[in-house]
């Protein structure tokens, strides 16, 4: 390794020697043990000019192995960590400009700095000097580890050497905790912005991690000076203070004391720029220790924009209202909103938070969802023009508004999350106008479609649950209408991601609404059925998969529903599982095939494939159809319909599925397994499982030998299993036992016996009874566990990856080869 | 600098610019909405139109039942439809030196003003515009004149009868000045008077002015024109279009620089994007047809039918429309689908290149060798053995009151399986659909306008930024149904200038140099004389000879010989006598060392005052007064001549002569 000065040489792998070869012993002994060590570092030290990722790697390893006292010792009198971490070392050589070995620098402080003799080698070195400085690094990651070095020996500092506990009176802290105290209040006093800020930064993130009470002694200290920072504006650290206060609110130090802490927090929402403020008055709504005045005047923050977008829109009478108008002083939020460049990214930052609190299920606020549904439908009024502003700030506002792409998907996104909230069913009519104009429009963009797609399906699931308590059915009918008269336009769509997004709709729609009368009703008296249906042969791979799900979907009300209605259509129940399985083997891309055989996973687990004969020979199709697919996805989906096959099959014929229970009688039992058995074997269902296990995509070989061991339970109570060795005589013991070496040399797919021979008849029973019983699955599921990715990154997968990629072009071929 | 606007209407524009001693007509543009109050012309005898009841006036009179018909409580002229012509009152048209064409629509008037105002020039547009303009005259005529009708109304316009009349008609505007369409023979007469020009070609206009057009983007060979002199530069921007479609890209950096911008034909419909436009309108011809219906285009035989066709090759297949026939009817339907593939050097680059492959620029040609599209020049003839439902059918007029689209409304207009589609945004569907009611047949409105939309203006003017911007004044105000989208109006600084029908704009630009050439052997014999680092004068005594708009100074005549014989002396009345020169002064004088000077010379009470303007110097005993400001210095002594002299003298001392 010293030796090796080539400019590519891999630190991966010294990484690799610093990260597996370790167990770390506390003792002096490995060190004693291994002179190499120390020769080692010592020779680094010797050279003139060594490579830095050589030096940087030398300081990580002396880091690690000065972390235990004995060993820091040992080190520190052959004077390795002086001439290595102290002045003359490569802090001062040329070397230092490399970031690598600043990096490794500060991890191998990092990494020694478990007991008091480091603490104070680095003190007394000048070492802290060193590492605030590196908090300005140019790289960032050093930046970082120095930020998260400081943090770590200030918390080791106070307490391995603190002797009696702090109080705010008597701060008498020891030595190395004084010296980087000292430094953060310097830097917090000074008027270099960039120095408050990392001082902040390390606060936050000393905050963050340690919780220990001597913490409020620091921050004593120093609040007043932060204090300032909030009316201060010569300073720039406004931006920096939302963490800190954030990491301070979730520590039980500061959100259990009364008063001073919680005040500051308050004059931070008062002082900050709503975008400043936005995220910790997010913050602090997650918070459920919050007093509840601060929740109110977070909420506030939050809600200002809205509020403000509501009263532009509307006359001052008919202002219903978001916002105590006396806890709130909108000039700020005004004067940001009529400004082009802040009201598109305020109004998108306030919506994001309101996104990310509505999604939360626990809310310790109840926030105004009448009021705040009403302002949204203004904003996207106003983003597609369709309102007229009553006073000077709604034209300003609608102007800047107007045809803008991110206000409008943030504003559907949290019109989406808001559908799941009670108290908005008054506004219900004018809201579909609202998103019924926008699925209408021409104009909107396919992004925001698709975004007006999944809030309307929502809401439609709202309006259906509600119009059941209600019945108001007739509105419910109407609306429904007119969004199939959409759907049914946005179908033909030139664009393919709409039609996409129109598809995946229809998806949602049925998933959720399937069983509602009214929405059957509709959809079957519009065009939409034909429509999806045609779109199983669109030109789009995307499209083309996505109407493979809503046809499949579809089915459960057309076909396979209890009183399935007679539809006029060119495909009937034979005719589209005919058109998926022809999707499902000719189909040139992966998307439209692994749609087709999760649809039919779906059908058979939800019991829509008829009989079990009928299930049989649709599943020996399937497999037929999936086993040699290129895709591994569609293999793995291929796999999950046979597991689901497997256990329902057995359901079905009367066995226990769980294999402790009582079997009632053995005759019976066995009569049932046979038939089962038979079953598979006709199905094929063998064929593919053991073909899978040496699937070259790992995946598919764990999730066969999961199924396989899931059917051997069922076959062989865990007493039974058979000893492999005795049965080699009979013709099926040979074959499973080839089959046993086969699949150990994990060559099935190579060798698979197309026919008798050594081979395997997958379809015999017998065999497979026997294969089940003696082949070690518990082994073969071991060995696909345990190899990480041998399987994967193995050079035959690899190459089977690329052919398929790239098609099978001759020219392409060569390549590869 | 003037503007006399002569079209009210912004998108078809007709101005006449006064720039220096010429007179421009910019576009000719003509109004075809007045043929929405006229019946439709229909192909085949329509037994619903000719069996519409007259109409009744309140007081139960009926002598307009003749000319006026009632359908679905709409009043309708039954005669030859008439076009609003621009404005002919306001200046003299053949007093027009040329006429320059933006696009192909706008020079639908051409005819009206070449042939019938006595004009003389010369009319300016590049070689597309005037094909394709002269294939929509060409199918205009051809409608109207194909279907002759017998009577034509003119009692209504009466004023005093009009007054009577319900609206649209009550309210209809300059009825006496709509005219019936021009024939073949006034089409040929009017095409003759172009001239064609290329992108960027300079042409100078009786070397006053020189114009030059630039391509706009919006249509085959559609230009922007500069219009300038050496010092004064108007741009005229007619229908652009920033969008990626079949034209040569728009030239923006050449309109830099203008002093006025003149700013028209931007898109009718702001708050359409056309993109979206076009997938409604791929949307619902699809969803028509899969349900068995038939969907009819009302379009011009050129233009956005292209790019329409295009859109339709890449979606028919993934759409199944495969073997459903697209039929384009058009008198001119085939020469504008092979005019398209010819212009290769107007196309935008993606369709250039395709040239050299070589391939047709246009996907059309491949839809007709398919068979997916044909053409035919009417209903009559091949189209009726080959017509088959469902189908599309792209055809004109997109008023519908004339031209084989009138066929169409009245066969298909009873089934609401059909659909007609407009994509033409010229003409509001409510309107033009009004003599058709009721009517079962679906409506879709998918108005397809390319031009420049007001945040592209609005981004156009921050680029070029024109001293002045002029436009119609429909443009500087929010659309009247959208009172509250001020997004939808040019916004610039300073405001921009508008104009209405009739009006005459004086531009706010003083024109206030004009260049004049100094001849080689003039400019030989000055002596020019530095009086700043790196400014020199020098006086020019010469003959200033102006022709042609141009002005050139040459170098005066020799003084007359002294007489060496005793000849008669010739009298020349055509040169001017030249006079000597008396010196030119420059410089200034420093009043100390003036002061000096005088004291030197012998004054001894000199007194200095300081002035508002600059110094007075007082010589009491002489009672002299030497006044010296920045521009002048007066010496002001009594009678004294020989003290003036020599103060002259000193005071000359300290300028520079030439």
């Amino acid at each position: 390794m010293r030796e090796d000065r080539s400019p590519g040489s891999d630190s991966l792998f010294y990484g690799l020697f610093l990260g597996n070869t370790w167990s770390l012993d506390p003792t002096a002994k490995l060190v004693q043990d291994n002179p190499c060590l120390t020769e080692f570092i010592t020779s680094v030290l010797a050279l003139p000019e060594p490579s830095p990722s050589i030096l940087s790697f030398t300081l990580r390893l002396a880091g690690i192995l000065a972390a235990s006292e004995n060993r820091f010792q040992l080190l520190q009198q052959e004077k390795l960590l002086v001439r290595l971490f102290g002045r003359d070392g490569p802090l001062n050589s040329a070397l230092w400009e490399d970031a690598s070995v600043r990096s490794g620098w500060v991890e191998g402080v990092h990494s020694m700095m478990h007991h008091q003799p480091a603490l104070r080698f680095l003190c007394d070195g000048g070492g802290i000097d060193v590492i605030f400085t590196l908090q300005g690094d140019p790289s960032l990651f050093v930046a970082s580890a120095a930020g998260q070095l400081l943090v770590h020996m200030l918390t080791l500092s106070v307490e391995s050497e603190m002797t009696k506990p702090l109080s705010t009176k008597d701060c008498d802290w020891p030595a190395c905790a004084q010296m980087i105290i000292k430094r953060i209040e310097d830097s917090l006093q000074s008027s270099s912005s960039s120095h408050i800020e990392q001082s902040l930064k390390l606060l936050t993130s000393l905050f963050g991690s340690c919780r220990a009470t001597w913490t409020e002694v620091l921050w004593l200290g120093i609040a007043k000076q932060i204090e300032s920072f909030l009316t201060e504006e010569t300073v720039q650290a406004q931006h920096m203070l939302a963490n800190l206060l954030l990491s301070m609110a979730w520590s039980p130090v500061f959100c259990d004391t009364e008063g001073g802490f919680w005040a500051l927090v308050t004059s931070a929402l008062e002082h900050l720029t709503p975008v400043q403020a936005g995220p910790l008055a997010v913050g602090l709504l997650r918070l459920y220790k919050c007093p509840q005045d601060v929740r109110i005047q977070a909420l506030t923050v939050l809600l200002q924009p809205m509020d403000c977008i509501l009263r532009a829109a509307s006359q001052p009478l008919e202002y219903a209202g978001l916002l105590d108008e006396s806890v709130s002083d909108p000039a700020t939020v005004e004067s940001l909103l009529s400004s082009k460049s802040s009201c598109v990214s305020l109004l998108c930052q306030t919506l994001a938070h309101l996104e990310e609190l509505l999604s939360l299920i626990h809310l310790p606020v109840d926030l105004p969802y009448t009021s705040l549904l009403h302002s949204l439908m203004t904003i996207l009024q106003f983003c597609n023009g369709f309102l007229s502003p009553a006073s000077p700030l709604g034209s300003t506002i609608s102007r800047i508004l107007i045809n803008s792409f991110r206000v409008q998907r943030s504003a559907l996104d949290v019109l989406a999350a808001l559908s799941e909230r009670k108290g908005c069913d008054t506004l219900l009519g004018s809201l579909f106008d609202v998103l019924l104009a926008y699925l209408e429009s021409p104009n909107t963009s396919p992004t925001v479609l698709k975004k007006t797609f999944q809030a309307t399906s929502k809401w439609l699931v709202r309006l259906q649950e509600l119009s059941c308590s209600n019945s108001q059915w007739q509105q419910t009918e109407k609306i429904l209408e007119d969004v199939f008269l959409v759907l049914q336009k946005r179908l033909c769509s030139p664009c393919w991601e709409v039609r996409d997004s129109s598809l995946e709709f229809l998806t949602a729609l049925i998933k959720c609404l399937r069983d509602q009368d009214e929405f059957r009703q509709s959809l079957l008296s519009s065009e939409v059925l034909k429509l999806t249906e045609n779109l199983l042969e669109d030109p789009e791979s995307y499209v083309r998969a996505s109407a493979v799900t809503a046809v499949g979907h579809l089915a459960f009300i057309t076909y396979f529903a209890p009183e399935s209605p007679a539809i006029g259509n060119q495909y009937n129940k034979e005719n589209t599982v005919a058109k998926l399985q022809e999707i499902l083997s000719t189909d040139p891309e992966g998307f439209p095939r692994r749609a087709v055989i999760s649809i039919f996973t779906k059908w058979l687990r939800q019991g829509c494939t008829g009989q079990l004969e009928d299930t049989e020979r649709f599943v020996s199709r399937v497999i037929q159809t999936v086993e040699h697919d290129l895709d591994w996805e569609v293999r793995l989906g291929g796999l999950e319909l046979v597991e689901v096959f497997c256990s329902q099959t057995i359901c079905q014929l009367g066995l226990p599925k769980c294999p402790y229970a009582p079997v009632s009688s053995a005759v019976t039992s066995s009569i049932h397994q046979n038939e089962s058995l038979h079953i598979f074997c006709r199905a094929k269902v063998f064929n593919f499982l053991f073909q899978s296990l040496c699937d070259c995509d790992k995946p598919v070989g764990q999730r066969a030998c999961d199924i396989l061991l899931g059917l051997r339970c069922n076959f062989y109570p865990v007493s039974t299993l058979k000893d492999s060795q005795g049965a080699e005589d009979s013709r099926a013991g040979r074959s499973v036992a080839w089959l046993q070496r086969t699949l150990r040399q994990g060559s099935l797919a190579q060798s698979f016996p197309t026919d008798g021979g050594n081979g395997v008849d997958f379809q015999d029973p017998e065999s497979m009874l026997l294969a089940l019983g003696t082949i070690d699955l518990e082994e073969l599921h071991d060995e696909l566990n345990k190899s990480s990715d041998h399987v994967e990154k193995s050079p035959q997968s690899l190459l089977q990856d690329i052919l398929a990629t790239v098609g099978t072009i001759e020219e392409n071929e060569a390549d590869c080869y | 600098l003037k503007l006399y606007c002569l079209s009210g209407h912004p998108t078809l524009p007709c101005n006449v610019l006064k720039f220096k001693s010429t007179t421009i007509m910019l576009d000719c543009g003509l109004d075809m909405t007045s043929t929405l109050n006229f019946l439709p012309l229909p192909l085949v005898q329509s037994p619903r139109l000719s069996k519409l009841p007259g109409w009744v006036l309140k007081d139960g009179s009926t002598f307009l039942d003749k000319e006026l018909k009632e359908c679905s409580g709409h009043v309708f002229v039954d005669s030859v439809p008439e076009f609003c012509l621009p404005e002919t009152e306001l200046l003299d048209l053949s007093t027009v030196d040329v006429i320059l064409i933006s696009n192909y629509h706008c020079m639908m008037a051409l005819p009206y003003i070449t042939e019938y105002t006595g004009f003389t020039g010369t009319v300016y547009a590049t070689e597309p515009t005037v094909q394709i303009g002269r294939l929509l005259m060409e199918e205009l005529v051809n409608s109207i004149e194909r279907v002759p009708k017998a009577q034509s109304a003119s009692m209504w316009k009466n004023k005093e009868v009009q007054r009577l009349l319900p609206t649209p008609l009550k309210d209809a505007v300059e009825v006496s000045m709509w005219r019936k369409c021009y024939t073949m023979p006034e089409v040929n007469a009017a095409l003759s008077k172009i001239q064609l020009v290329g992108y960027s070609q300079k042409i100078e206009l009786f070397g006053a002015v020189q114009v030059t057009p630039l391509s706009s983007g919006y249509a085959l060979g559609s230009s922007n024109w500069i219009i300038q002199s050496h010092y004064e530069k108007v741009s005229y921007v007619s229908g652009s279009s920033l969008l990626t479609t079949h034209p040569q890209p728009m030239d923006q950096a050449s309109l830099k620089n203008s002093d006025v911008l003149i700013l028209t034909g931007l898109t009718q419909i702001p708050t359409a994007n056309p993109d979206g436009m076009v997938g409604e309108f791929c949307s619902n011809l699809a969803m028509t047809v899969r349900n068995g219906g038939n969907v009819l285009v009302p379009c011009y035989p050129s233009g956005v039918i292209y790019d329409l066709l295009e859109c339709l090759y890449q979606y028919i297949d993934s759409a199944g429309l495969s073997n459903v026939p697209f039929y384009f009817i058009s008198p001119v339907a085939n020469s504008s689908l092979e005019f398209s593939q010819i212009f290769a050097e107007w196309l935008c680059h993606n369709k250039q290149t395709k040239v050299y492959l070589p391939e047709p620029p246009f996907p059309h040609a491949e839809l007709i060798q398919t068979n997916k599209l044909k053409h035919y020049p009417s209903i009559h003839g091949d189209f009726s053995n080959d017509f088959k439902q469902p189908c599309v059918v792209f055809t004109g007029h997109p008023s519908l009151r004339f031209g084989d689209v009138v066929h169409f409304m009245e066969l298909w207009g009873k089934s609401s399986l059909n659909t007609v589609i407009f994509t033409e945004p010229d003409f509001s569907y409510l309107d033009a659909l009004a003599p058709y009611q009721p009517l079962a047949m679906k409506c879709v409105y998918c108005p397809i306008d390319t031009r420049l939309n007001f945040i592209q203006v609005s981004k156009l003017l921050k680029e070029v930024q024109p001293l002045h911007v002029v436009c119609p004044e429909q443009y500087t105000q929010p659309p009247p149904t959208q009172s509250h989208r001020t997004d939808l109006m040019v916004d610039c600084q300073p405001p921009p200038m508008s104009y209405r029908r009739a009006e005459v704009l004086t531009l706010p630009y003083k024109r206030r140099y004009e260049k004049i050439e100094i001849m080689p052997e003039l400019a030989d014999s000055l002596v020019p004389l530095e009086i700043k680092p790196g400014i020199s004068l020098a006086t020019v005594s010469a003959v200033l000879h102006t022709k042609d708009n141009k002005h050139v100074l040459q170098l005066p005549p020799k003084p007359p010989q002294p007489p060496a014989s005793k000849k008669r002396k010739r009298v020349s009345d055509d040169v001017p006598e030249c006079k000597p020169l008396k010196p030119l002064l420059s410089g200034s004088i420093p009043v100390d060392q003036f002061v000096q000077t005088l004291e030197k010379h012998g004054f001894s009470d000199v007194k200095v005052e300081d002035t508002a303007k600059g110094h007075i110097v007082l010589l009491q005993e002489a009672e002299t007064l030497i006044q010296i400001e920045e521009d002048s210095t007066h010496i002001i002594c009594d009678n004294d001549e020989p003290l003036r002299v020599k103060l002259r003298d000193l005071v000359l001392k300290f300028l520079q002569k030439f």
